[in-house]
């Protein structure tokens, strides 16, 4: 009993919150890594483009609240997210077309794309606070619970309850829906297999007659459909606040380069990895070490680092990462 | 078009020639941040008590007060001393009311205020630091240091049967000082503190912070935040984990925001805040029903309080000059001389013109004690069936 119950707890605990969390960070990282893979620069403006995309669909989900549309169960976002999607996709190509392409053009080095894409963050940040304000929404609307504590504890008669919600749930489902399709789509479309080549070799892309523009536009609208799902996923599963996602950015980025900046593949493990690093060395184990060692009496909470330090994790692994490996674990390019 | 030219011309001389009556008095509240829920009752309570001495005009021979408001954030210390140091020396304020958190109200009371020799009365800072801060004699507050909060609630506690309890507060001054006088008190009286620790505000999530509280357990959370920023987050991850299921809630929690934000899911949980039982706080809830806004909003009633105090001791120096009217402060508040209840000003500015004492009792019944701070009484709650229920006063 004390074994399941230390299991429990674990699930509970650590496993949901960080496979959630991980694969938010993981959907992040994917459009990243897209992005420098194709376009050759880190986009800082990522996180803005998450908040973007999440408070148009937030605005839509009002409006169909308002007449009255919900998807019973499920969070009504999941109706406005593609018209979210839409919006920001058509944000970052006006974005590309004002600023990005003029760079481009003159084959500026990336570190100057980079200095641009700060300030597109700049002003995408402002945007989304005209748009929708500074403060907190919460928009999970529908059932809460798939497994509520309660019912859990009086199914199993377990001491340690289980929670799972239904944005978590869905969050992983939907993470995994999109992962599988960004795959099939860059290993067996035509248009993936285009931006595979470009993001191999430009100049030969270009000699077989692949189009750079359209690459590149394809490239955009990917990465806003990546952006406004990881943003909505987390505004569900937490809560949606402009600043927040601006301060995510970190985590993404650490995520992205531990998995090999440009290598999709190790964006998703690189989230994964950042996710439960995090979750993991802030968590006390003292009750879960009582459950496995019942004669174990220690001092402390068996708990590394203080939950105020859950962003110093990020910043340890970027620099870990950085030092000794600095292509990640994927293999990715070089930072 | 020049008749209505003539027309304004001569109203701003009109408005001009009034102002030139005017007392100002400050309202540094936080009406942005993590307690703007609760600013506006406070703002109105204000309002009301100088509404009440215009409609007299009973005060230094009719002189009417007006009233300006500035905002305070709360949180940022820097924020609030701008805003009172706008208040002092841009409108030419003669006292203020605020502010409204503890930290905020240190620096601007420290950095402005004693500077500028202006008096503050906040109706809501409860750190038991600002009771040993050197004031020069400007400072007062109407609600209770939480050194005695953190003994009530103790008190409150235990008798709920509840012996081991985990705590968490928002990091800042108030927070720090109501946990730590919290946990003191209750380990004196033999209870169990499992783990005392911060949350900030602001987060997105608070799953983390969560986990750590419930690993080191506790048959209760005591939440000593607040309700519109992080105090109502970590209740919801709390009960999204099912780590908790009682929660004691402390001033900042106590509001019909909790009640909103969660509804039956605490049921059983209790708190208690600073609030005054009795015939004053009736009259003001009745009051404040007729203004127009509720009066059972936490400090609404003392912020009200506050404003009376400065006016009342304005009339009893005779002089709008803080340096004067500061050392009337406690003599208005305390015994000897007649009791004032709320919407009795006018009587009470009768009585001081006539040379006579008063003994301001008001909406949450006054008592100054040294160095100026209410002795406190407060309100306990409980929330049952999705309601918050007032089970008694202590």
């Amino acid at each position: 009993m004390d074994i399941l119950n230390a299991l429990v707890a674990f699930l509970n605990f650590v496993f949901i919150p960080a496979a959630a969390y991980g694969a938010q960070l993981a959907l992040g990282a994917l459009g990243v890594t897209l992005i420098y893979g194709i376009l050759r620069f880190s986009n800082f403006a990522h996180g803005d483009t998450m908040a973007f995309g999440t408070a148009i669909t937030i605005l839509v989900t009002w409006g169909l609240q308002a007449l009255g549309i919900s998807l019973g169960p499920l969070p009504t976002a999941l109706l406005a997210l593609p018209v979210g999607i839409a919006a920001t996709a058509l944000l970052v190509l006006a974005t590309d077309r004002a600023v990005y392409r003029f760079y481009r053009v003159q084959k500026a080095a990336p570190i100057i794309l980079v200095m641009a894409s700060v300030g597109v963050m700049f002003l995408m940040n402002g945007l989304t606070r005209l748009l929708i304000g500074v403060d907190e929404q919460r928009f999970a609307d529908g059932e809460r619970f798939v497994i509520n504590v309660r019912d859990f504890k009086a199914m199993t008669g377990l001491a340690e309850g289980l929670a799972l919600k239904t944005t978590q749930l869905l969050t992983l489902v939907i993470a995994i829906l999109v992962v599988w399709a960004l795959f099939w789509f860059l290993n067996r479309t035509k248009s993936g297999k285009a931006m595979r080549a470009y993001s191999d070799n430009e100049d030969l892309a270009l000699l077989s007659g692949i189009d750079p523009e359209k690459v590149v536009r394809l490239t955009w609208i990917i990465a806003a459909a990546l952006a406004t799902i990881a943003g909505v996923l987390y505004g569900l599963d937490k809560a949606f606040k402009p600043f927040n996602y601006f301060q995510i950015l970190l985590p993404i980025f650490a995520a992205a380069i531990v998995g090999g900046l440009g290598n999709p593949l190790g964006a998703i493990a690189g989230g994964f990895v950042v996710a439960f690093s995090e979750v993991a060395i802030t968590y006390p184990w003292l009750k879960i070490a009582g459950y496995l060692f019942p004669g174990w009496q220690p001092d402390g909470l068996l708990q590394l680092l203080g939950t105020e330090y859950k962003f110093a994790v990020s910043f340890v692994i970027l620099i870990v990462v950085l030092l000794f490996k600095p292509t990640g674990l994927f293999r990715g390019k070089s930072v | 078009m020049k008749k209505f030219l003539l027309a304004t011309a001569a109203g701003a001389l009109l408005a001009g020639a009034a102002s030139a009556e005017d007392i100002k008095l400050g309202i540094s509240l936080g009406f942005t941040g993590p307690l703007e829920s609760m600013a506006p009752a406070m703002a109105k309570g204000a309002e009301m008590a100088m509404q009440e001495v215009n409609d007299s005009g009973l005060l230094m021979d009719g002189t009417t007060v007006v009233a300006v408001q500035g905002d305070s954030t709360c949180a940022d210390a820097a924020a609030a001393t701008a805003t009172v140091e706008r208040l002092i020396t841009a409108e030419g304020v003669k006292g203020i009311v605020g502010g409204m958190c503890s930290g905020e109200t240190i620096a601007s009371l420290e950095n402005v205020a004693k500077a500028n020799g202006i008096v503050m009365i906040s109706p809501s800072a409860t750190s038991p630091a600002l009771t040993t801060i050197e004031d020069n004699g400007l400072f007062f507050r109407t609600s209770p240091s939480d050194a005695r909060q953190g003994e009530v609630m103790a008190d409150i506690v235990l008798e709920k049967g509840i012996n081991s309890v985990a705590v968490t507060y928002t990091n800042n001054d108030y927070g720090k000082g109501l946990a730590d006088s919290f946990q003191a008190a209750f380990e004196e009286k033999g209870g169990n503190v499992t783990v005392n620790s911060a949350h900030d505000d602001g987060k997105a999530d608070y799953s983390a912070e969560v986990a750590a509280l419930a690993a080191a357990g506790g048959d209760a959370l005591v939440v000593a935040g607040y309700v519109d920023q992080g105090g109502s987050g970590v209740v919801r991850a709390a009960l999204d984990t099912g780590a908790f299921e009682t929660f004691v809630f402390p001033d900042g929690m106590v509001g019909n925001a909790v009640v909103e934000n969660f509804g039956d899911e605490i049921e059983g949980s209790f708190g208690q805040n600073p609030a005054a039982e009795g015939e004053g706080r009736e009259t003001y809830l009745k009051m404040a029903e007729e203004a127009g806004f509720d009066g059972s909003g936490a400090f609404s009633a003392e912020a009200y309080d506050a404003a009376a105090l400065i006016l009342l001791a304005m009339a009893a120096a005779d002089s709008s000059d803080p340096a004067v009217y500061k050392d009337k402060v406690m003599d208005v508040a305390n015994e000897p001389g007649e009791k004032i209840m709320p919407g009795q000003l006018a009587k009470a500015l009768e009585i001081i013109n006539g040379g006579g004492d008063v003994d301001y009792v008001g909406a949450a019944a006054v008592e100054l004690v040294e160095p100026g701070e209410t002795a406190g009484t407060f309100r306990e709650v409980s929330f049952e069936g999705g309601e918050m229920k007032v089970i008694g006063y202590r």
